[in-house]
């Protein structure tokens, strides 16, 4: 009987021990880890290697890596696909590079990871032999791809937001932010709210604070990483947004929404202005369930005096430190892109290109009346701080920025505190 | 003599035979070899656990004590961050961001000043849910055991919504609390179920009354089942009224198995994870502690194994308080049981 009564206690603990270890084997020791494989080797190495990439729901890497093959039988690729969610995508990709995997020999990355995996030493630089001319690219994409003034991927897909609007309501779209708030009376009169971004408490929210902040001049970290958002500009961009909500421009369940709520919102017509990204296009076009099939339209996002400070989306190609065919990894990346290999992209995936010339391009400008607007949005477009610590960096943004617009806090004290968090996301 | 002899004789057998070397030698030896044996049977189990729970637990507990890599600021690669004391656990406990001369308190957008806030979520959403379910669930359990056409029917459409996996539950009340969901639309209400403060907390709470009441009500039917239907005929022929048969036989009976009951709920809502992290994404102060683990995971491992412990070590407590000084322990309810 005596041992019975500490079976419960023993029971107990085993259960919770088993969730406790499910939180801390789940990463598996590699915190302790740092430092990467050998920048130097393997630089000449030409082989079969393996392309890793998200869920290829389009059905376009496919098609590309077999064209590859067909002209390079000797140095064939291999698609590995992962789910298409970009938290486990990047798990993934951190269990690989901890246990040293020469199988993933080119990886896709995510713009926001590229400064963490560069810094782990877990990316090949893209220098001396692995240069890069990265001329033809847009401007943005590479900064994204640039960690320590050092390129460590080949920009491939990019992403910028556009502001979709009601044509038939608002002839000639806004082009600046103080335009577009004095238009909201039009949607007063017609019942409808006026503008509507991603402002619930998630990445999406750090996309709309970022473009807010980069609009009116402000900048959220330095070169080298360090915070720099406490400043008047950085106030007045994050004070357009509070304001806006304040005044009920903004409508009151906007503050719930991530992109799918406002382009649901949009399509049911309840929106003047909404700020999202180009997949929104094909589906407001094509959707049953649309009632803005023909009356609306895309412009680039309002700004200060010009087009607004778009934040960059999008995913680039990163050489593993750890591969053994560096230099057939890195010629097949720069193989995606090539004109041939985006505009394929663009026109079977409505993936954004990397290179001007390709928004312009007749044939996709036919199949897609938004790309050169989006070009505008990609050109002016402003990567989010690229930092090693990037997820307690777009924390301190998502928390404070959320505050700020719930009316909790002031601005000033919301950039103040953002400003602290970001020193303190290290 | 010939009367008396055998007496002291087959007493002293007796004596003999109890107190006979070779007799309790091989008794021993068979304890002995059964014990052998119990643990060579019990071994492989040992081993399983061994790897499975001992390992990453210590290994989490090393790492608790481990400073998370930091930067390089030459390089701008990651270093190791070598040991870290207690530096891990005062950042949680007593709310200190930063290194070295930057010490300091945690500025609001950070994990670690929502240290504090997560615990006290945690708790609230653990008292008010056992509470609501205990209630629920009794009431529920006690419908259940009576005698009725369609009993089996009630018993099984209870256990939907326990059926249902959180996940899919989260991600329905989700829709059901959206600004145009239904509930607002039922009501005629206009409120951001998911977007402030309490109104987040009360659907979270009512999505997990929902969803783990029926778990409560079989846990304490099964107890009402072993309550003799003879105790309440004799209750009833000396008079006592429905309350009384309640209070004085119901509930002391009941009690053993609702204790469990409500042992595995409340350890099962400290680690709440999945119903905030669908419906708010731990926004509006619903952050309960199991996702301010997850979310540390991405920012830093070794601080995320010192949190996670602490959360081990918060809901251990509460599982020894339980068993200790409110008497729910399974075991016995269990022997009860089979009697």
């Amino acid at each position: 009987m005596k041992t019975r009564k500490y079976l419960l206690p023993a029971a107990v603990a085993g259960v919770l021990a088993i969730s406790l270890s499910a939180c801390g084997g789940g990463g598996g020791g590699g915190g302790t880890q740092s430092g990467g494989g050998d920048a130097g080797a393997n630089l000449e190495g030409r082989g079969p290697i393996t392309y890793v990439t998200g869920k290829d729901n389009a059905a376009v890497q496919q098609p590309t890596v077999d064209r590859w093959n067909a002209a390079h039988p000797d140095q064939k690729v291999t698609l590995k696909e992962q789910t298409d969610k970009a938290d486990q995508q990047h798990d993934d990709l951190v269990q690989h590079f901890q246990s040293k995997d020469p199988g993933y020999d080119l990886v896709t990355v995510d713009v926001v990871w590229t400064a963490e995996f560069a810094a782990k030493g877990w990316l090949q630089p893209l220098k001396d032999k692995m240069a890069v001319d990265t001329s033809a690219l847009l401007p943005a994409t590479v900064k994204a791809a640039t960690y320590n003034n050092t390129l460590f991927a080949v920009p491939v897909h990019s992403d910028g937001g556009m502001l979709y609007y009601r044509k038939d309501l608002v002839p000639t779209p806004p082009k600046t932010w103080d335009e577009m708030m004095s238009m909201c009376s039009i949607a007063k009169t017609n019942k409808i709210g006026c503008y509507a971004g991603q402002f619930q408490k998630y990445e999406g929210l750090t996309v709309n604070a970022a473009e807010a902040i980069n609009t009116f001049g402000g900048k959220i970290v330095d070169d080298a990483g360090k915070a720099t958002v406490n400043s008047a500009e950085a106030k007045d961009g994050l004070g357009k947004l509070v304001e806006a909500y304040k005044a009920g421009n903004i409508p009151t369940e906007g503050i719930t929404f991530q992109e799918e709520q406002g382009r649901q919102a949009f399509e049911d017509g309840k929106l003047l202005f909404l700020r999202n990204w180009p997949y929104v296009y094909n589906l407001a076009k094509t959707d049953g369930s649309s009632k803005v099939k023909d009356t609306f339209a895309v412009a680039p996002l309002p700004g200060k005096d010009g087009p607004g400070a778009s934040s960059l989306g999008g995913h680039s190609a990163a050489v593993s430190v750890y591969s053994k065919y560096k230099a057939t990894a890195l010629d097949f990346a720069k193989f995606l892109t090539e004109d041939e290999q985006q505009k394929f992209f663009a026109l079977k995936g409505s993936l954004a290109p990397v290179k001007a010339n390709i928004y312009t391009d007749a044939e996709i400008v036919a199949k897609a009346p938004y790309m050169p607007t989006l070009l505008t949005s990609i050109q002016n477009a402003v990567p989010r701080p690229v930092t090693p610590f990037y997820p307690g960096v777009t924390k301190a943004i998502q928390d404070n920025a959320y505050s700020a617009m719930k009316g909790e806090k002031s601005v000033d004290q919301a950039i103040a505190d953002m400003q602290a968090a970001i020193d303190a996301a290290k | 003599m010939s009367t008396e002899a055998p007496t002291p004789t087959s007493a002293k057998e007796t004596l003999a035979g109890a107190h006979h070397m070779p007799g309790k030698e091989s008794a021993d030896r068979r304890q002995v070899t059964q014990g052998r044996w119990a643990y060579t049977l019990i071994l492989p189990t040992l081993v399983l656990l061994g790897v499975v729970i001992v390992y990453p637990i210590v290994n989490a507990i090393i790492m608790s004590f481990q400073k998370d890599s930091g930067l390089d600021p030459a390089t701008g690669f990651f270093t190791e961050g070598g040991f870290a004391g207690f530096d891990n656990y005062t950042h949680w406990l007593l709310q200190q961001c930063g290194s070295g001369p930057a010490l300091g308190p945690c500025p609001p957008g950070t994990l670690g000043a929502q240290f504090w806030d997560a615990m006290s979520t945690t708790f609230f959403f653990t008292i008010v849910t056992v509470a609501l379910e205990t209630v629920l669930g009794f009431w529920m359990a006690v419908i259940m055991s009576r005698t009725f056409r369609g009993r089996a029917l009630v018993r099984a459409s209870v256990l939907v919504p326990w059926a249902i996996p959180t996940a899919v539950t989260a991600k329905l009340f989700f829709f059901m609390f959206a600004f145009e969901g239904i509930v607002n639309t039922l009501f005629g209400s206009q409120i951001l179920w998911t977007g402030s403060e309490w109104p987040a907390k009360w659907a979270i709470i009512i999505s997990d009354v929902w969803k783990t009441t029926p778990f409560m009500a079989l846990l304490i039917l099964a107890g009402l089942q072993l309550i003799p239907d003879e105790v309440y005929e004799a209750a009833k022929v000396d008079g006592a009224t429905a309350w009384q048969r309640f209070t004085q036989i119901t509930l002391p009976l009941v009690k053993p198995a609702l204790m469990v009951a409500i042992l595995f709920r409340t350890l099962d809502v400290l680690r709440m994870y999945d119903l905030p992290a669908i419906m708010t994404g731990g926004a509006n102060n619903t952050t309960t502690l199991s996702i301010l683990v997850v979310d540390q995971i991405r920012q830093g491992l070794n601080n995320a194994s010192a949190l996670s412990t602490i959360t081990f070590i918060v809901i251990f407590l509460v599982a020894f308080i339980f068993v200790r000084f409110l008497g729910a322990n399974a075991v016995d309810a269990a022997t009860t049981g089979k009697k």
